[in-house]
Order: C-alpha cells, then sequence, then structure tokens
C-alpha cells in the first residue's frame, strides 16, 4: 500500500542545516560589521545629499560640447576593447572547453588564467596598463580587453560544453577532425549564447569604461574626479547623468539587439 | 526459433566490413551494459539489431565504431583492428563510416548544404569545408547531388533548425551518404518521427544504402522493419547477444522474447 500522507509544507531542517543556516546568518551579520554599518550615519546621511543636490543643481551645460567628445572616447574605449576581447575570446575558449581540442591540462591552466583574469578588477587592470603603455585611451581599452577576455573566455567555454553532442558525435563519425568539429558543430550551436555573451560584455565595457578614467585610462572618468576635486558639482551632476543615458541605452540596445538577433530576452 | 541460437564468432576478415569479438562495456565492476557480444557483419550486409530499452544496443554500436571506447574485447573495422591512440588511423578509417542517430543531429542554425557538406570532412578537412560559402565546387556538387537523391535539394539554402522531422532526417541520410561511406551505422533512424514519415524515411534509406553497396547494421523497434529491410538480425537482452540469425528464417514472434 502506497503512503499517501500529504507532504508537509515546510520540511523541518537537520541539524547540519540548523547550523549552516545560523552560520550563514552570523557572516553576513559579521560582514555588516566589517562595511562599517552604522544606522546613526545613514540617518544623518539625507541632508549631506540634499546640500549636495542643492550645490549640484541644476546640471552644467557650459562644458556639454567637452564632456560629449569625451563620452564619445569612453564608448569607443568599451566597443574597441570588447570587440577585440570578444575575438580573443574564441579561440581561448576553445582551449578552455574540456573535450573540445585540448586536454584536460591545458583546460585547467586556461581556466586558472582566464580566472586571475577576472579576479582582478578592470580598475586595477587599467592602472597597470597605464604603467605599461602609459597615460590615456589605449591603456584603458587594454584594460577592458583583459576584463573581456575573462568574462567571455569563461562564459563561452561553458556555453561550449554545454551545447547538445549529438551533431558533434555525428561529425566525428565521418572522421572530422577536433578543430573541424569545433568549427563546424560546436561553435555554431552555441552561437546563440556567444552573441548574448558578448553583448553583456560589451554592456559590462560601457560601464567600465565610463570610470577608468579616475586612474587616467582615457575616458569620461577623469571629468568626474575633476569635478568632485574642484567642487564644480553641476558638471560632476551633469557627467553622473550623461553616463547613466548612455549605460541604460546601451542596456536597452543590447536587448533589442539580443531579440533581434537570436530571437530570445536574456 | 529459439533465443540464444548464436552463429558463432567469425574471425576479422576482409570481406568483413565490422567484426567484433568478446566486446564487453561496463561502467564500473556492478554495471556491465553488455557482455562478450561477438558478431561480424559482411560487405554490403544490412543487419538490424533489435532488443529492449537499456539494453546497450547504442551503446553496443557506438564501440563498434570507436566512438566509445569498450571495456574488453575487439573491433575490427574494415578489415583493420581499432584501438585507443591511433588517432590518424580512426580518422582515415571514419572517412568510410557514417552514423545516422535517432535525432538528425544537424547544427541548427546552420544551412542544410553546409550541413551536407560537413559529412566530407572526413576526406577533406579544413576551413573550406566548415561552410558552404567557402567549399570546394566539388564539393559543393557532391553535396546538392546527395541532396537530390533525398528529394531535398529545393532546400538547400534553409536553414536546418526551419525543417520538420522528416525533412531533416533526409538531410542527415544526405550527409551520412555524401563521403560514400562503406560501413554506416543508423540508430533508431525513424524513432522521431511519425509512422508516415517512418516509413518514408526507412524506405529512402535502405533503396539508397543498397544501390551504393553500403554495409549498414540499424537499430529498430519495429519488428518489420528489422525482418524487411535487414538481411540478418542480432538480438540482445540482458546485456548478452541473443540472436544472431537471417532475417528470412525469423518471424516476429521469434523477435519478441527478447522484449520480455
Amino acid at each position: 500500500m502506497t503512503d499517501r500522507t500529504i507532504p508537509a509544507r515546510f520540511e523541518r531542517p537537520s541539524a547540519l542545516a540548523f547550523l549552516g543556516y545560523g552560520a550563514a546568518v552570523l557572516l553576513i551579520l559579521w560582514s555588516f560589521q566589517g562595511a562599517g554599518w552604522s544606522a546613526d550615519r545613514l540617518m544623518r546621511s539625507p541632508p549631506a545629499l540634499a546640500d549636495f543636490m542643492s550645490r549640484s543643481w541644476p546640471p552644467s551645460t557650459h562644458n556639454l560640447g567637452r564632456l560629449s567628445l569625451k563620452m564619445v572616447e569612453t564608448l569607443q574605449i568599451a566597443l574597441a576593447g570588447a570587440v577585440l576581447g570578444v575575438l580573443l575570446s574564441v579561440p581561448v575558449a576553445m582551449l578552455a572547453a574540456r573535450g573540445l581540442i585540448a586536454g584536460p591540462v591545458v583546460n585547467s591552466v586556461v581556466r586558472i588564467v582566464l580566472g586571475f583574469f577576472r579576479a582582478v578588477p578592470d580598475i586595477a587592470w587599467a592602472l597597470v596598463f597605464v604603467v605599461a603603455v602609459g597615460l590615456g585611451p589605449f591603456a584603458g581599452m587594454l584594460a577592458i580587453v583583459v576584463d573581456t577576455l575573462g568574462f567571455c573566455g569563461r562564459f563561452f567555454a561553458d556555453d561550449m560544453e554545454g551545447v547538445d553532442k549529438g551533431p558533434a558525435e555525428a561529425l566525428t563519425a565521418t572522421g572530422a577532425r577536433r578543430i573541424d568539429i569545433a568549427a563546424c558543430a560546436v561553435i555554431p550551436a552555441a552561437m546563440p549564447a556567444f552573441i548574448s555573451t558578448s553583448l553583456y560584455a560589451l554592456e559590462k565595457a560601457v560601464r567600465s569604461s565610463t570610470i577608468l578614467g579616475l586612474v587616467g585610462a582615457g575616458g569620461i572618468g577623469i571629468e568626474l574626479k575633476v569635478g568632485f576635486d574642484l567642487f564644480d558639482y553641476p558638471t560632476a551632476l551633469t557627467v553622473i547623468l550623461m553616463i547613466a543615458v548612455v549605460v541604460i541605452g546601451v542596456e536597452q540596445l543590447g536587448v533589442l539587439a539580443r531579440r533581434k538577433i537570436i530571437g530570445v530576452e536574456r | 526459433m529459439p533465443l540464444d541460437r548464436k552463429i558463432g564468432v567469425s574471425a576479422p576478415v576482409l570481406s568483413h566490413d565490422l567484426a567484433v569479438a568478446g566486446l564487453t562495456k561496463a561502467y564500473g565492476p556492478a554495471a556491465p551494459v553488455f557482455t562478450d557480444v561477438s558478431f561480424s557483419v559482411a560487405r554490403g550486409e544490412a543487419v538490424a539489431l533489435v532488443g529492449a530499452n537499456g539494453t546497450g544496443k547504442s551503446t553496443l554500436l557506438r564501440c563498434a565504431l570507436g566512438l566509445i571506447a569498450p571495456t574488453r574485447g575487439t573491433v575490427d573495422i574494415l578489415g583493420t583492428r581499432i584501438g585507443p591512440g591511433a588517432t590518424a588511423q580512426m580518422r582515415g578509417l571514419r572517412a568510410q563510416t557514417g552514423l545516422v542517430a535517432q535525432k538528425h543531429n544537424l547544427v541548427p542554425r546552420l544551412s542544410v548544404l553546409s550541413n551536407v557538406i560537413h559529412g566530407l570532412l572526413g576526406q577533406g578537412a579544413g576551413p573550406r569545408y566548415w561552410t558552404h560559402m567557402l567549399a570546394p565546387a566539388e564539393a559543393r556538387d557532391a553535396a546538392m547531388a546527395a541532396l537530390e537523391k533525398v528529394s531535398m535539394a529545393d532546400f538547400a539554402h534553409r536553414r536546418a533548425d526551419r525543417l520538420s522531422g522528416g525533412q531533416s532526417q533526409r538531410v542527415a541520410i544526405a550527409r551520412a551518404l555524401v563521403g560514400r561511406p562503406r560501413l554506416l551505422i543508423a540508430d533508431e533512424p525513424t524513432a522521431s518521427l511519425d509512422p508516415a514519415a517512418g516509413e518514408e524515411v526507412m524506405a529512402l534509406f535502405f533503396s539508397l544504402v543498397r544501390r551504393e553497396g553500403v554495409t549498414v547494421i540499424f537499430i529498430s523497434h519495429n519488428m518489420s522493419h528489422a525482418l524487411s529491410y535487414g538481411d540478418r538480425v542480432l538480438g540482445l537482452a540482458r546485456g548478452q547477444l541473443r540472436l544472431n540469425a537471417p532475417a528470412r528464417d525469423l518471424k516476429i514472434a521469434d523477435l519478441r522474447g527478447l522484449y520480455d
């Protein structure tokens, strides 16, 4: 006879699970403490924020031409860096994807290198490239390339590992080489995911490129820093609003492009 | 005819396009898929492999094509013993083999023509064979000829994911045949099709392979297909080869025992 008891709405956690939940709560509280959580300072912040808003409003339109040129440079850094990063990511991801063209040792080494690229923040890469190639947008572009490579290299590899193995098997059975199988069966099948990931990479690159100027790596970020340093809050607010408009615009374009190219919203 | 009527192990000889001996596949000691399977397939012969779900038919055929490594036993394809490590040699052999799977396994976003040209990758590797736009004229012509044979030439430029199930399987057959293989494995080629499309694809497939003298091993759950299209029937049950007999000597009732 079968047991027809209705399952309880909530399962009683095991002692171990209960300890785990407790430890997670303690970890979160500890993090708030480490982050300097202060309700008192939070309560005192609205007047300061209101003061900033009153001193920055209305946004300055005096330097709109120069700021626009800097914003164009920001977008150029983002686009050039993201495109180069995406292009480099394809062969690198092929080496990182398990069972595709390289053995497990190469897969692991490439994944570790990609993990390192991702672990170092883009602003730190920008500092490194400012030292390596000097101040200016080229350093920013190189930072975006490395950041995109770390991001797309990993996700492209995961996408390729996740595709249906059937077409690859059919080509293996005809004697195709691994590189041909990757090019003919795996990459085309992973292409929708590649496009989606690349568009995210571009959105991410645009966001990153707006702040790389803070460390002298080109783009509009330097204008934000100068605005705050000189207490020129109206100009700083203009820069913030320009960044918001451009980032939101690029995100919307990304949604549109995804829908148009691959027919889905992801 | 009683089950367990095996017709002995054939030694690997050149007139056999495929010979397996003592083939065993196990995923760990407690999980054997099949044990000590031996059979051979003569040139130009069509052999049906039947058996219940989960008896390892697909695994057996993939071991026979060297796509999966067996745990024990030997496989000779076209007179050559295959084994681990001989990648280049395996590729040369596989250039003479093909696989038609239950799911057509076409690359969805590519054109029908590019998918068929991919069937030539074993013979002409390299970027020119990656897409029909770059392919040599002779590869394009061969692919179009293969599509003609399966009545799909009018769909050459259509994306593979915009075809019906029957059309996709026809294209998969064209891809498998474009390289003029000597040995084809068909793993339930009509399982994903409705009965009418399945009959049509089966008839087309066998008219082509018979005309071109291709050796075929096919898996089918349709017992009448096994008896009408196969010269011989192999039956797998509980991990053992329980039947190896000419199709003309068998009746559907003889095969039912394999599914008990």
